[in-house]
C-alpha cells in the first residue's frame, strides 16, 4: 500500500481547500466533481523526487509553504495589475485578463467579437450551471495531483469556444497577472474549444505588478482542436522573482489539425510546466517547441507527454534550455506511440547551454513505442558555448557578454524560428532580449 | 615610434615553452613576412598578439603604439586597431554575417567613444567593399562563414580587415586552402589595403603568398625565436634551400 507521508505544505493545501470550497463557483455536480479532484490530490500527495515524472522537481522540497488565497482584486491590485500588462502589451490581439485568479472585465477586451467566437469568464460559466460545458472544465487527469488540485480550487479563467468554420484574425491574449499586493496563491483554469475547420492564435503571458510579493499561480489550461483546425499557441513566462508558476495545458488533435507551440521561461523562481498533447484524430500535426532563459537560483521544468494514439500523425519538438548562475532547468519529453499509432514520425531534440559551472540541466527525453511501423528519434546535448567561436567574435571587436548574446540568441533562435506569426515570434524574440539585456 | 613593438617575448602553453624570446618590430606602411616550418611559433605569435586564451605570457612585452598589449582584452585591442585573419575562420550558424559585422564595427565604435554608424551607412559601406571582393550579398545574409568554401571563408575575413580599418593586420596562413585562383583574389584585396599608415604581418609556409603581397622585411622563425631576418630575396632563398639550415641555428 502506498501511504503518504503529508507534509505541512499538503496539509495546508487541504485545510485551504476546506476553507474556500464553500466560496469556489458551481453548485451540485461541479461541486461533488471538485470535491472528487481533492480527493484525488490528497491521495497522492504534494509530489516529490521519488516520483519519477516529479524526479527533478521535488515540490515537496521546492515548496515550503502554502499562501492563502488571493482575495478578489480590490482597485489598488487592478491599477497595480493594468501598469503590468501595459508594460508588455502585444498590438493588434485581444486581450483577456486574469487578476489574482480573477477575471478582469475592465481590463479585457470583450467587444466585438467575431461571428462564432465566443468568450465567457469561467465563474460565470459555472454559476449559470452549464454542466456539459463544466464537465469539461473540472474533469480531470487525476493522476497528477497538482492537476487535480487546479481542478479542485480553480476560482476563474476564461472558456473561449470557436465554432465551426470560423477563422480568428485576431490573436487572443490571455494575461495572468499577480498583483502582488500582498503574498497569494491563485488557481486558474480555462478551455479553449476549436470547432472543426478553424483557425486561431492564443498568447498566454505570465506577469506580476512592480516589485510583487511573493505568490504562487496554478493554471491549467484545456484545449480541443477539431477535424482539420489549426491552432498556433505561444506561451511566455515573466513571472516576478519569487513567484512559484506550476500550471499544465491538455490539448486535443482531431483529424487533420494542426498545433504549432511555443514557450519561454524567462521569469520566475520555480516553474513546471507540463503539457500533454493527444493526436486521436488521423493525420494531425504538432509542432512543439521551448526556451528556457534562466539565471540565478531559478528553477524551470518543462515536462511534455505527446501521445500517439492513432495512424499517420507527425510530431517535432524542439527544446533549448540556456543556464546561468546556479539555475536549473529541466526537459522531460516522453512520445507515446500507441499499439495503432502506425505510421507515425515522431522527432524530438533537447539541448541546453549552461553559462556557469554551478548550472544545471536535466534532460530526459524518452521514447515508448509499441506500433512496428514508425519514425522515432530523440535526441539531447548538453554543452558550453565554443570558446573558439567567443575568440573570434572578441577578435572582432565585441565584448565578452556581447558575444556571448549573439551565441545565445543563435542557439534559441531555431526553437523561436518556429512560431509562425512574425509580429509574435518579434514579441518572444524582445523578451529574450529583455533578458540578455539584464544579465548584460 | 614604431607601430608593433614585441620584446623577448616567452609564451609557454600548458607547462611548454613555444617562444623563447622573440623579438619584433614594425613600422608603419611596412609589410613583414615570418617564415618558418611547422611548430616554430608563428601562430602562436599572431594568437598572442590577438589575445587568444589558452597562452600563458612568462617573459617579454607586446607594444601596440607604446601601449601594452598584453594588459587589453581582445575586444580591446581590435577596437584600438589590431587584427588577426584566421588562419580557418569559425563558423557561426545562427548569426548572421551582416548581424555580426554592423554589432562588431558598433563595438569597435564605441570603445573608441565614437558614435554607432547607422543601419543605411552600414549597408552601403559593406556593399561597397563586399564589391570590391567580388563577395555576392547573399553570402552576406548567411550565417558568419557558415556554407563557405575555403576561399570564401579568406574573403570574408580580407572584407573585415577592410570595413573595421585596423593599424595593424596579421595574416595567419592566409594561403592554406586556398587554390591559386582564390589567392590572387585574397592577396589583391590585401594589396589595396596597403597604406602608408598601415602595416601588416604576413605568415606563411610557403614563399608562393609572397610572389603576390611582396614583403619590405622577411623573417625565419625557427623553435620560437626569429633566427635570420632580411629583405624580401630571404624568400626566395629558402624556398631554394629550405628551413634545415636554420634548425641548427636556433
Amino acid at each position: 500500500m502506498n501511504v503518504v507521508a503529508k507534509t505541512e505544505t499538503g496539509r495546508a493545501l487541504g485545510d485551504a481547500f476546506a476553507v474556500a470550497r464553500d466560496r469556489l463557483p458551481g453548485k451540485g455536480k461541479i461541486a461533488e466533481q471538485r470535491r472528487e479532484a481533492f480527493e484525488a490530490y490528497e491521495r497522492l500527495g504534494l509530489p516529490h523526487r521519488r516520483i519519477e515524472d516529479w524526479k527533478y522537481t521535488d515540490l515537496r522540497a521546492l515548496m515550503r509553504e502554502v499562501l492563502p488565497l488571493a482575495p478578489a482584486p480590490d482597485a489598488a491590485a487592478l491599477g497595480r495589475a493594468a501598469a503590468a500588462v501595459k508594460l508588455r502589451a502585444i498590438d493588434g490581439v485581444r486581450r483577456l485578463v486574469l487578476v489574482d485568479g480573477a477575471f478582469a472585465p475592465d481590463l479585457s477586451d470583450l467587444g466585438k467579437l467575431d461571428k462564432g467566437l465566443s468568450i465567457r469568464p469561467l465563474r460565470e460559466v459555472l454559476d449559470a450551471g452549464d454542466s456539459a460545458l463544466s464537465a469539461q472544465v473540472i474533469a480531470t487527469d487525476v493522476s497528477n495531483p497538482m492537476i487535480a488540485l487546479n481542478g479542485a480550487m480553480a476560482t476563474d479563467g476564461v472558456v473561449i469556444e470557436i465554432a465551426d468554420g470560423t477563422v480568428l484574425t485576431e490573436p487572443l491574449h490571455i494575461v495572468h497577472v499577480a498583483s502582488g499586493t500582498a503574498p497569494a496563491s491563485m488557481f486558474t483554469r480555462s478551455l479553449l474549444r476549436l470547432g472543426r475547420d478553424t483557425g486561431a492564435t492564443l498568447v498566454e503571458s505570465y506577469l506580476a505588478g512592480e516589485d510583487a510579493k511573493a505568490y504562487q499561480t496554478h493554471d491549467g489550461l484545456i484545449v480541443a482542436i477539431g477535424d482539420n483546425a489549426r491552432l498556433d499557441h505561444v506561451r511566455l513566462v515573466e513571472d516576478s522573482v519569487d513567484a512559484f508558476n506550476i500550471s499544465s495545458a491538455t490539448v486535443s488533435l482531431g483529424a487533420h489539425a494542426h498545433f504549432n507551440t511555443f514557450g519561454l521561461t524567462s521569469g520566475g523562481h520555480v516553474s513546471r510546466y507540463q503539457l500533454t498533447v493527444t493526436c486521436s484524430g488521423e493525420g494531425s500535426k504538432v509542432e512543439t517547441n521551448g526556451v528556457n532563459l534562466i539565471n540565478g537560483k531559478q528553477h524551470a521544468d518543462t515536462t511534455l507527454f505527446m501521445d500517439h494514439a492513432v495512424p499517420h500523425c507527425a510530431s517535432r519538438e524542439i527544446f533549448r534550455a540556456v543556464v546561468d548562475d546556479r539555475a536549473h532547468s529541466v526537459f522531460q519529453g516522453r512520445i507515446i506511440v500507441r499499439p495503432d499509432a502506425q505510421k507515425t514520425d515522431a522527432k524530438m531534440m533537447t539541448r541546453a547551454l549552461l553559462l556557469s559551472d554551478d548550472a544545471e540541466a536535466d534532460n530526459k527525453p524518452e521514447l515508448e513505442i509499441f506500433a512496428d511501423d514508425v519514425t522515432c528519434g530523440h535526441g539531447a546535448t548538453t554543452g558550453a558555448l565554443d570558446e573558439s567561436l567567443l575568440f573570434y567574435m572578441r577578435a572582432r571587436g565585441l565584448p565578452e557578454k556581447e558575444a556571448q548574446a549573439l551565441l545565445i540568441q543563435a542557439f534559441v533562435g531555431e526553437a523561436i524560428e518556429s512560431i509562425a506569426s512574425d509580429p509574435l515570434r518579434e514579441v518572444a524574440i524582445a523578451t529574450a532580449q529583455r533578458w540578455l539585456q539584464a544579465r548584460a | 615610434m614604431s607601430l608593433l613593438e614585441v620584446k623577448d617575448l616567452q609564451v609557454r602553453v600548458e607547462e611548454r615553452e613555444i617562444l623563447h624570446g622573440l623579438s619584433l618590430t614594425v613600422n608603419p606602411g611596412e609589410v613583414h613576412a615570418i617564415m618558418g616550418p611547422n611548430g616554430s611559433g608563428k601562430s602562436t605569435l599572431s594568437h598572442v598578439i590577438a589575445g587568444k586564451p589558452g597562452y600563458e605570457v612568462t617573459g617579454g612585452q607586446i607594444l601596440f603604439k607604446g601601449e601594452d598589449l598584453l594588459e587589453m582584452a581582445p575586444n580591446e585591442r581590435a577596437a584600438k586597431g589590431v587584427f588577426l585573419a584566421f588562419q580557418y575562420p569559425v563558423e557561426i550558424p545562427g548569426v548572421t554575417t551582416w548581424n555580426f559585422l554592423h554589432a562588431a564595427l558598433n563595438a569597435q565604435r564605441k570603445a573608441r567613444g565614437e558614435d554607432e554608424i547607422s543601419s543605411p551607412a552600414f549597408l552601403k559601406k559593406v556593399r561597397e567593399v563586399a564589391k570590391s571582393l567580388n563577395i555576392p550579398q547573399d553570402m552576406l545574409k548567411r550565417g558568419v562563414n557558415v556554407g563557405f568554401s575555403g576561399g570564401e571563408k579568406k574573403r570574408n575575413e580580407i572584407l573585415q580587415m577592410a570595413l573595421f580599418e585596423p593599424a595593424v593586420c596579421i595574416l595567419d596562413e592566409m594561403d592554406s586552402g586556398l587554390d591559386i585562383d582564390a589567392l590572387r583574389i585574397a592577396a589583391d584585396g590585401v594589396n589595396a589595403l596597403r597604406s602608408p599608415e598601415r602595416a601588416m604581418v604576413v605568415i606563411t609556409h610557403y614563399q608562393r603568398l609572397l610572389n603576390y603581397i611582396v614583403p619590405d622585411v622577411v623573417h625565419v622563425m625557427s623553435k620560437g625565436r626569429v633566427v635570420k631576418s632580411g629583405g624580401k630575396e630571404l624568400a626566395l632563398e629558402l624556398e631554394e634551400s629550405g628551413y634545415a639550415q636554420f634548425e641548427d641555428a636556433a
